[in-house]
């Protein structure tokens, strides 16, 4: 154009007046326990938004032209009613794309899912193989995710989506998962694990290490344009090349997250109260915390960059994730604890030191027969409603 | 998400004696900046980066040829190559469509 407009970057950093899309987790109810849910999701909490609920804010969304939302939890598809809010959703113009170990997905629900424009399904997979993904997400969990494939596939389900959470056990797989998905016509997403949820416990085990981070980002520079990263690697944008996609935190500026209890969070991966804006079930529901909340307000107004703004990266990176940062004890304005400059070591060690803070809601069963689930110090005590979480769902 | 900004991908020649018109699965969220489309289909996500590129999209559907389009929006001839590329990548990624 001959008019030069700001950079999207700068546009999308003050926000808009409507978010591009957002993750909506229906339920924190699931059947798997993985050790590095971003949500400590398990138990269903018994606040959790109707079906009324639900589709008064499906109706706030078709009016803010919000084009799509992710759909999570928990595991969305054991709510009993989750067909019936796709289908209000799809009829009101707002995309589903749905994440789900692929424990519903039989091959009646792949032959219905195939059916619609409006419906795009991801599969979590955390391991090309049963044991590096059984590891992290449960037994009998890489099996259940390959039958849900291959049921989509037979269905005819058009590129759906494998999802992928790069880890330091994974990290040597991604021409593997890249294979199965092309096995299935499907198309790989890869996203960076964070220290959020139940991954508080386990990033430190988990998180690749500074070689690997070096190696992904080779491999998204040869495979990038196939690959869908949800934005999620900005943060190695410093290691010189751009990758695709906007590069930048878009928390509260152009996504933000709604809990299974209408809870509205900057991003999914800060679930904590020092990034609730607020619920959508209060006056002017989400169209009101989304343009007039305080902390969303906060998050737009121009970021210091404080100790990274002297880096030559900074404008590459712009200081990495704020989850990351937030869960790791380290200052927003600081460096990324994945700094690929290996800014983040040392001011871990110098967090380490002090109290770091834990995600606020914990909604992890208590013990589940045959799974690791990492005990941890400093949990909140288990609260009255500790009860077998599918006890309220019937099969669809 | 998947992003493409428009006037950035390369394409072949842009025919603007044409008509043209959005594709039927493509929603406009008019911005600030310019505007969101969204492809249903493809699940593709484009910003168009100014507003007269904007106003060129709502006239293709009843103008003539894209090239009317593009003077009943304001563009002057010497912008008109600019917006064809722009038009052509929305074209390669099936954001409009030729009329029949």
């Amino acid at each position: 154009m001959t008019t030069a407009p700001l950079p999207l970057v700068e546009q999308f950093q003050y926000g808009l007046d409507s978010p591009i899309c957002l993750t909506w987790e229906l339920t924190y109810a699931c059947n798997l326990a993985c050790v590095h849910c971003l949500s400590s999701s398990g138990r269903r909490d018994l606040r959790e938004l109707s079906t009324a609920d639900c589709k008064a804010v499906i109706d706030e969304l078709e009016q803010m032209q919000v084009f799509y939302v992710n759909v999570g939890g928990g595991e969305p598809t054991v709510r009993p009613d989750f067909w019936e809010l796709v289908a209000y959703a799809t009829a009101h113009h707002v995309g589903v794309k749905f994440s789900t170990n692929g424990v519903k997905i039989t091959s009646e629900a792949a032959a219905r899912l195939a059916g619609s424009d409006y419906l795009d399904v991801q599969i979590s997979l955390d391991g090309a193989t049963p044991e590096v993904n059984d590891a992290v997400r449960g037994p009998g969990s890489y099996a259940t995710a390959l039958r849900a494939m291959q049921n989509l596939a037979d269905a005819g389900f058009p590129s759906f989506k494998i999802s992928v959470v790069v880890t330091r056990h994974n990290v040597s797989q991604l021409g593997d998962f890249k294979a199965i998905a092309d096995r299935f016509g499907a198309q790989l997403r890869i996203t960076r694990l964070r220290p959020s949820g139940r991954g508080a416990d386990t990033w430190d085990e988990l998180h690749p290490t500074a070689v690997q981070q070096r190696e992904l980002y080779e491999w998204l520079l040869d495979h990038g344009e196939n690959v869908l990263t949800g934005d999620s690697f900005f943060h190695l944008a410093a290691y010189g090349q751009k990758l695709p996609g906007l590069n930048l935190c878009g928390a509260g500026r152009v996504v933000c997250l709604i809990d299974p209890v209408g809870d509205v969070y900057a991003c999914p991966f800060a679930i904590h109260d020092s990034f609730l804006a607020g619920n959508v079930r209060n006056d002017g529901g989400f169209t009101r915390v989304w343009r007039s909340s305080q902390l969303f307000t906060d998050l737009r107004r121009p970021q210091t960059g404080g100790a990274c703004r002297s880096c030559s990266a900074f404008d590459s990176c712009r200081g990495g994730c704020m989850a990351a940062k937030f869960f790791t004890g380290l200052p927003l304005d600081g460096p990324d604890p994945e700094c690929v400059r290996g800014q983040g070591e040392p001011a871990l060690a110098l967090a380490n030191a002090v109290s770091v803070p834990r995600p606020s809601a914990d909604h992890s069963h208590r013990s589940l027969p045959g799974t690791a689930v990492p005990i941890s110090i400093g949990r909140r005590p288990d609260r009255t409603c500790d009860e077998n979480p599918l006890t309220d769902f019937s099969a669809v | 998400m998947s992003t493409n900004a428009a006037a950035d991908t390369t394409a072949p020649p842009f025919d603007l004696g044409a008509g043209w018109r959005l594709h039927p699965q493509v929603s406009v969220r008019p911005e600030r900046f310019g505007a969101l489309l969204y492809h249903f289909g493809t699940r593709r996500l484009s910003f168009v980066k100014t507003q007269t590129l904007l106003r060129v999209l709502e006239q293709l559907a009843t103008q003539r040829s894209a090239r009317i389009a593009c003077v009943a929006a304001g563009v002057d001839a010497g912008q008109m190559q600019e917006y064809a590329k722009a038009l052509a990548a929305l074209a390669a990624s099936s954001m409009i469509c030729e009329r029949s």
